[in-house]
């Protein structure tokens, strides 16, 4: 006769199949399809043969180079000046077809700076997707932090005793409600660059001072509109995950603090932020996750564009794979982006353990 | 009883209904345009009278939006789940060919000889796709802003060079009357921008990839002619003759606003144009060095490769090429028809029509886009190269980039069978 343990365990596994069954079929299978197709050359679809290439997608996402150039020289070996400042061989001159340099063929320039006399060029085989993911962690360094706190703030807020207070429990959480393609676009609205409510209402309080601002559409201001929007838009959701925190702290540790005599930022550091720990974990991996997957916004406000200015990690797996047809990119790219979140998560679990 | 004879004869009906069910073969057909009534009442219009004049097939018809349409096909295409009867875009015909997932048409070469060369869709010598009408694009502004400017009136024999467009654009510019000169149609982003733009650069004498072998962008995308065109466009944005970044909504009413002196758009909204402003004009391209061009090819029919009954569904597609057809698409959403009879039964393309101009340019200055299963990629990649000059980015490295993923696309696919 089998315990009453393994009894329930069985009752639990049937129970627990379909949604198993799903998430194998839907989450677990498609990682592993992901992680063989980024060694192929395999197209959406393609009448050609699918063959093995190796690590070539991975070299052409992130191959680098470094090229030092000196000034260009007259023939007495006087160094040419232009503007005011030595002139450089133009760059393309060296990376396209060029029989001294085959190994930089193709590359581009991504950043550049002058070394003494010489100028020093950081070059990239794929500037696009590089330039994705320095804007993937520009989004998450910020709105990480920021989201979080902001959701405590609220949640702070919310967390009393007050008439109506669910009013704005629900007003908070109403845009984790609405589907993001919906807010993207109402926001396109509020961001449009002659007749937008924002520049309606930066004008009407600084009584015109502040000229009409094209938020998207202009490279130095798109990635931030999309930050400010997308803290906007999640922040309800962590607010419900701090406040289930907070309401599970008892209350008897905050009357003992009163009798104590605690002032509130006491209170807040020494009874409400310790019973936090854990909650402080889960928000700051989940909404750290989230970042990394940003997408919807990028897809419907400015794919990508101004000038790269708003390109993601997933948007460029998924205009590649899909748009451009080369799955086998796309597989790349997100094997590289499930390498950074993973290896991003175990720094933050490790950050965040348990000191014993 | 009453009930029980009720119950017998809905069987009987259900059974003649079957019955007259069976003996038509059923053709599914996939259309791109949901959402616009003229062009569906005009579509239903063809399918009751082909089901109407034979007894051996039947059409149903499916609409999808047509921003969703190349995505349904493709989605269909991987799930072995296409119709009988699909439609186009002309320039990515090629593409689904290439794939696998179009047949060449059955259709009699005689039925299509009078038909201008645009709608007509050619891979590997085989027609796989023809359309219904054609369309095309004008520089379009109002003889009054001309004749305010002082500005000569281009004509097909002698259109406007690069010089007289650009003072053309200058004198708007100077008048002060206008926001911005010109109008390219920016934020219709998409195939627009290839559209529309690549023959500006063809004019220019280069080209979104090398049509003599179809394996390489190099030179003729990055070449000197290709580099003139990138200065010539970042300067039309750099100058302040257009803008980069458009409001959708300008682009629709923009010109109908006032706010732009010329608007480089298509035959499909020469009517509401039309209708606002009397004096309308559609000029031909400029001439910016190797003669003026626009592009040509519409939406077009084909016949899927898993179709069970190519025949039936060549049958119905000939038979949508009746001259009253192609005059009834003209009337009711103002496309170019494909052949001068059916033009000669229009309102706008008739000799002296208000848009027989159109008719015109099309035989004259058309050209289509590189016909080539790379065309996909190829488009994406010159519309980000376009929209990235058009923000300032350097010409010669952003035209490096767009060859180098084309050309590294092409080796992907084996040369795309070219």
């Amino acid at each position: 006769m089998s315990s009453k343990f393994q009894r329930s365990n069985r009752a639990g596994w049937v129970m627990a199949g379909p949604a198993a069954v799903l998430i194998a079929g839907f989450v677990i299978l498609p990682f592993f399809f992901a992680i063989a197709l980024s060694f192929t050359n395999q197209r959406l679809i393609s009448p050609n043969p699918t063959e093995f290439v190796g690590l070539a997608n991975y070299r052409q996402l992130l191959g680098m180079a470094v090229l030092t150039v000196d000034p260009v020289t007259d023939d007495a070996g006087q160094v040419v000046m232009k503007d005011g400042a030595p002139e450089y061989p133009s760059l393309r001159s060296l990376t396209r077809n060029n029989p001294d340099y085959p190994h930089l063929q193709g590359m581009r320039e991504w950043s550049s700076f002058d070394w003494g006399q010489s100028r020093v060029y950081i070059l990239a085989r794929d500037v696009v997707f590089l330039t994705a993911i320095v804007n993937t962690f520009i989004f998450v360094i910020i709105v990480a932090p920021v989201q979080a706190g902001l959701a405590l703030g609220l949640a702070l807020l919310i967390n009393q005793r007050m008439r109506g207070i669910n009013i704005f429990r629900a007003f908070y959480f109403m845009p984790v409600v609405v589907s993001i393609v919906v807010v993207s676009l109402l926001w396109r609205f509020i961001y449009d660059g002659d007749s937008g409510l924002l520049n309606n209402l930066l004008g009407a309080i600084s009584f015109g001072a502040i000229p009409p601002v094209d938020w998207l559409g202009n490279p130095s201001t798109a990635l931030g509109a999309i930050i400010a929007m997308s803290i906007w838009q999640a922040v309800g959701f962590h607010m419900v995950i701090w406040l289930s925190g907070l309401q599970t702290i008892s209350p008897t540790l905050y009357e003992a603090g009163a009798i104590e005599g605690a002032s509130k930022w006491q209170t807040f550091r020494y009874i409400t932020w310790p019973g936090l720990r854990n909650t402080a974990v889960l928000v700051l991996i989940v909404i750290t996750m989230q970042a990394f997957a940003l997408f919807a916004q990028i897809d419907v406000m400015t794919n990508g564009g101004p000038l790269d200015s708003t390109q993601t990690i997933v948007f460029q797996a998924i205009e590649r794979g899909y748009g451009k047809q080369d799955i086998s990119g796309g597989s790349a790219i997100s094997v590289i982006l499930f390498v950074i979140v993973l290896s991003i998560s175990l720094i933050q679990r490790w950050l965040t353990r348990e000191r014993t | 009883m009453t009930q029980m004879k009720w119950l017998a004869g809905a069987a009987l009906a259900a059974a003649a209904w079957s019955g007259a069910a069976q003996a038509q073969t059923t053709l599914t057909m996939w259309y791109h345009g949901a959402g616009n009534e003229v062009e569906a009442k005009i579509v239903d219009q063809i399918i009751a009278d082909f089901n109407a004049s034979q007894t051996d097939w039947k059409v149903e018809m499916q609409s999808f939006p047509q921003a969703a349409y190349n995505d349904s096909v493709v989605a269909g295409a991987l799930a072995g789940n296409l119709p009988d009867i699909l439609d186009v875009d002309g320039p990515v015909m090629p593409n689904w060919a290439w794939s696998g997932y179009m047949q060449p048409l059955q259709i009699d070469e005689a039925a299509i000889a009078n038909f201008l060369p645009g709608p007509k869709g050619y891979w590997n010598g085989q027609l796989y796709s023809i359309g219904l009408w054609d369309a095309a694009v004008a520089l379009v502004t109002r003889q009054s802003y001309l004749d305010e400017l002082g500005l000569r009136t281009p004509t097909l024999d002698q259109p406007w060079t690069k010089d007289e467009f650009m003072a053309a654009l200058e004198a708007a510019k100077a008048s002060g009357k206008f926001e911005y000169a010109f109008d390219p149609g920016m934020a219709w982003t998409g195939e627009w921008y290839p559209y529309a733009f690549s023959p500006f650069l063809q004019s220019f004498g280069g080209d979104i990839v090398d049509r003599t072998t179809y394996k390489t962008a190099e030179g003729v995308l990055n070449g000197d002619a290709a580099i003139a065109f990138g200065e010539w466009w970042q300067g039309l944005f750099a100058n302040g003759y257009a803008q980069a970044a458009q409001d959708p909504a300008d682009r629709d009413s923009g010109f109908a606003a006032g706010k732009y002196a010329f608007s480089w758009n298509g035959n499909w909204a020469a009517m509401n144009t039309l209708s606002q402003f009397p004096d309308t004009v559609f000029l031909p391209a400029p001439d910016f060095g190797n003669g003026p061009k626009i592009g040509a090819a519409s939406w077009q029919f084909g016949v899927s490769a898993s179709s069970q009954h190519p025949e039936g569904a060549s049958a119905f597609i000939q038979f949508a090429l009746q001259d009253k057809y192609l005059a009834a698409f003209s009337n009711g959403i103002g496309l170019i028809p494909p052949t001068a009879t059916a033009a000669a039964m229009t309102d706008n393309y008739k000799e002296g029509g208000p848009m027989a101009v159109f008719y015109d340019l099309t035989k004259a200055q058309a050209l289509v886009r590189p016909v080539t299963p790379g065309y996909v990629v190829q488009a994406k990649v010159f519309e980000k190269a376009l929209a990235d000059i058009a923000n300032g980015a350097d010409v010669a490295a952003t035209l490096d980039a767009a060859v180098d993923e084309i050309n590294a696309d092409i080796e992907k696919n084996g040369g795309y069978g070219h």
